[in-house]
């Protein structure tokens, strides 16, 4: 009965999406207060009756309901309870319904906040909003439906993907889908926008908090995506350049564009446009990655080929949204506006530069993501691009990004000189350029990649303390802590942001520069010594988990002799797929990473074993925080204070 | 006028810029595609003499070996009509098994050995690699073709 109802409201949610979509439109049109009036209404009844559809599922899932088709498929009796919960997301359907919540709860957020604007205004956001919910609603319950039922009931599930069985699984879909769907809110305000043709100095500040949030979301799945893949997937790689990865990075990097393009739309009244367009492709991009990874044509484009109905789905829904919105955008632009002049030295023409070399990123990402499926889909053959590729590209294409970053917080509006940057600045480029050869050099290996790498981790962060130097000397305070009080949490927010970006920078370029790989077969007893650290390999014994039966390793790590960690990594079976995984055995720490893990057994009890050094490897995952919590830091400016005091109740904790 | 000239010169540089870029960026694209063939391509000769490419098919039944002091491994990759041999040190993924799909990425050596790199084996059970797959539909279609010819 249950799936039912949850089936149903869903079908409710639909109708009311409908209304959402529809009436203010029309309202628009003649003018007539009542029908945009219903903007509001309709979209809260649609978030919650979609709201209930989801506890509905999870209700099927916690209760072990295997006459539902989508919770035999994903889940098991034997999952721990919070991997079952968590499973609603483990799969094609629940994963379309968590998007759906997720911009219910965003749709939500945005009605509380609302009466701020103009109705007029405010109607169209909300039914923009509604647009997108009616087509992912109607993708579900045509396509996707999870509440199809499975008779006769099957006896027990097929189980969670083991890979998924992890706290990972638990938090990072729904802070990916957050930033994804975050970007509707920048997406529905550009449009209304464009409709309108208000686009002003107002408008980028209602529209940057929320920009921001998304971009704090997105920032964090990403980065605890990836670091799940560094423990989970048993070989210590932390970004792989895989079309799903890359499918929520491209937005990530357009809406870092975005966030920087709205400061200058805020601040200058400039850029407005370029930010309207900007917005577009954020959202775009969301879709195109919620294409790439749930249609099936990843796994194979005659997968998709062979059932089409989703992929079509998706994909003409891809082509209304953004054809749709680029047209509207042709025609409307010109009444927004360019906005105000800037001299080609100044802070704007630095941070359109910054703009430019991010857009032409995500182009080579797109270029490499994209291509092998044009290839195969066309019959052409199976290629793949090298990450060599992405790698290669993507630092050069963002080098000199890096540099301007360095330059643009302490570069004036709208005139600044070239000499007055360079006295700026010489400090902050001696020292970067001094330590790059000096770390090295006390590490004793040099390469040109770290060389650069270091570089720009190092002249980020020296102009960040530059920036903040210059903010100091021009208060008027006289004392430092009245001084550090002057300055907004918005500049803060910048500096530690970029900050969190070299240590971001310093992290890969330690991890790629100085890591030590080593996969080594190992007889009980036996010591092998990495970089210093003695591995005593002790044999392995059978260990039993909640749902699986493992083999747990013993690693006694010792350095110089003193005691310094033991490791225990693990290889599970689990018996309902048959599924074997390796654990890792990780002894984290700030200077660097030791990562065992075990491969296969061999005869006599000796095990093949990778044992990995990775330094400063964890300064990755810090610098995203840190760049999340400078979002945060933003958020809380006073000048956003009545609605991001709004966006706090709203949204879940981050 | 003088903005004026200043503003073409920047256009001209920016697009000189970004000319040089895509250029850059297109070079490094096309040395860095990996292209794949079938077991019965590389015994044909299709495959590249010199450079990186992939091959997929099933792992041949009983043709695992491992080599007893260290972590080298030799096994076939069969697409049904040909099977070629592969060498790689290393330790293979969890799903890799005999008779099960696998794709592997490196160059030929001598003797028409394939020294492998990479050994890629998805992370379910009843999941084919894409490329895999294509291997033996290819092979099935050539050999449902040939006994038709005859």
């Amino acid at each position: 009965m249950i799936p039912e109802i949850g089936h149903f409201s869903l079908i409710l949610a639909f109708l009311f999406a409908l209304i959402q979509s529809t009436l203010p439109f029309t309202g628009l049109a003649k003018n007539n207060q009542t029908f945009m009036n219903l903007a509001v209404p309709a979209a809260r009844a649609q978030s919650i009756l979609i709201a209930v559809s989801f506890l509905c599922l999870d209700y099927a899932f916690y209760s072990n309901d295997f006459s539902v088709l989508y919770v035999a498929s994903t889940s098991n009796s034997n999952l721990p309870i919070i991997y079952r919960l968590a499973a609603i997301w483990g799969g094609h359907e629940g994963s379309m319904l968590l998007w759906v919540s997720i911009l219910a709860i965003w749709t939500m957020a945005v009605t509380f906040f609302a009466k701020e604007l103009p109705l007029r205004f405010y109607s169209t956001l909300i039914a923009v909003m509604g647009l997108v919910s009616v087509g992912l609603l109607m993708f579900i319950l045509f396509t996707s439906n999870p509440f199809e039922r499975l008779i006769p009931a099957a006896l027990d599930g097929r189980d969670l993907n083991p890979l998924l069985q992890d706290p990972g699984m638990v938090f990072h879909p729904p802070l990916l889908y957050m930033g994804y769907v975050g970007f509707s809110v920048a997406f529905a305000f550009a449009i209304a926008a464009l409709l309108d043709g208000r686009l002003d100095v107002t408008w980028a500040r209602w529209t940057r908090p929320w920009t921001t949030a998304a971009w704090i979301f997105l920032t964090l799945g990403i980065a605890l995506g990836s670091r799940w893949a560094y423990y989970e997937l048993g070989w210590g790689g932390w970004w792989f350049w895989d079309a799903v990865e890359n499918a929520s990075f491209m937005p990530w990097l357009v809406g870092t564009a975005l966030i920087h393009s709205l400061a200058v739309t805020e601040k200058r009244n400039a850029f407005k446009a370029w930010t309207v367009l900007l917005s577009i492709c954020a959202f775009s991009l969301s879709l195109l990655g919620t294409f790439l990874v749930r249609s099936g044509v990843l796994t194979s484009v005659h997968a998709f080929a062979s059932d089409p109905s989703r992929g079509m789905f998706i994909l003409l829904f891809l082509a209304i949204v953004i054809g749709g919105a680029l047209v509207l955008f042709a025609l409307r632009a010109p009444t927004v506006g360019l906005g105000e002049k800037f001299d080609v030295v100044s802070r704007e023409s630095l941070l359109l530069t910054n703009n430019v070399v991010l857009i032409v990123a995500t182009g080579s990402v797109l270029l490499g993501t994209l291509y092998p499926l044009l290839i195969d889909a066309m019959g052409m053959g199976k290629i793949s691009v090298g990450p060599p590729y992405f790698d290669a590209v993507f630092v050069a294409i963002m080098a000199p990004g890096i540099f301007l970053m360095g330059i643009g917080p302490v570069a004036r509006w709208k005139k600044a000189t070239l000499p007055e940057l360079a006295t700026k600045l010489r400090w902050a480029m001696a020292v970067s350029l001094v330590s790059a050869l000096l770390v090295p050099s006390v590490l004793g290996k040099l390469t040109l990649m770290i060389f650069v790498g270091l570089l720009m981790a190092f002249w980020v962060m020296s102009s960040v303390f530059v920036a903040l130097r210059i903010r100091l000397l021009a208060s008027q305070n006289s004392t430092l802590l009245d001084k550090l009080k002057e300055i907004t949490p918005a500049f803060y927010g910048m500096l530690v942001a970029h900050f969190g970006l070299a240590v971001f920078i310093f992290g890969v370029t330690m991890v790629k520069g100085y890591e030590s790989e080593q996969d080594l077969r190992m007889q009980i007893g036996e010591s092998v010594n990495v970089r210093g650290f003695d591995f005593r390999f002790d044999g392995v014994k059978p260990i039993r988990g909640p749902n699986y039966v493992a083999k747990q390793g013993l690693f006694y790590v010792t350095n110089q002799g003193a005691e310094h960690a033991t490791l225990t990594p693990e290889k599970r079976l689990y018996p309902v797929q048959g599924a074997i995984m390796t654990e890792a055995s990780i002894s984290t720490g700030v200077m660097r990473d030791l990562y065992v893990s075990l491969g296969e057994e061999l005869e006599q009890g000796a095990w093949s074993v990778r044992i990995y050094i990775k330094p400063f490897v964890q300064w990755i995952w810090m610098g995203a925080l840190l760049m999340a919590i400078g979002g945060v830091l933003t958020l809380v400016d006073r000048r956003y204070r009545p609605i991001s005091k709004k966006l706090n109740v709203e949204s879940p904790g981050v | 006028m003088k903005a004026r000239h200043k503003r073409i010169a920047l256009i001209v540089a920016g697009i000189a810029v970004l000319a040089i870029a895509a250029t850059l960026l297109l070079q490094s694209f096309r040395s860095n595609l990996v292209f794949f063939f079938t077991p019965t391509q590389v015994a044909n000769g299709e495959a590249p003499k010199e450079g990186n490419f992939r091959i997929g098919g099933l792992v041949e039944n009983g043709s695992l070996e491992r080599l007893s002091n260290g972590t080298q491994v030799k096994f076939k990759v069969t697409d049904t009509a040909k099977s070629i041999q592969v060498v790689y040190t290393g330790i293979l993924p969890d799903l890799f098994k005999e008779g099960k799909g696998v794709v592997a990425q490196g160059k030929l050596g001598k003797d028409k050995v394939f020294e492998a790199d990479q050994v890629l084996a998805k992370h379910d059970e009843n999941y084919m690699p894409p490329e895999a797959a294509d291997a033996l539909e290819k092979a099935k279609a050539n050999n449902s073709y040939a006994t038709g010819a005859k």
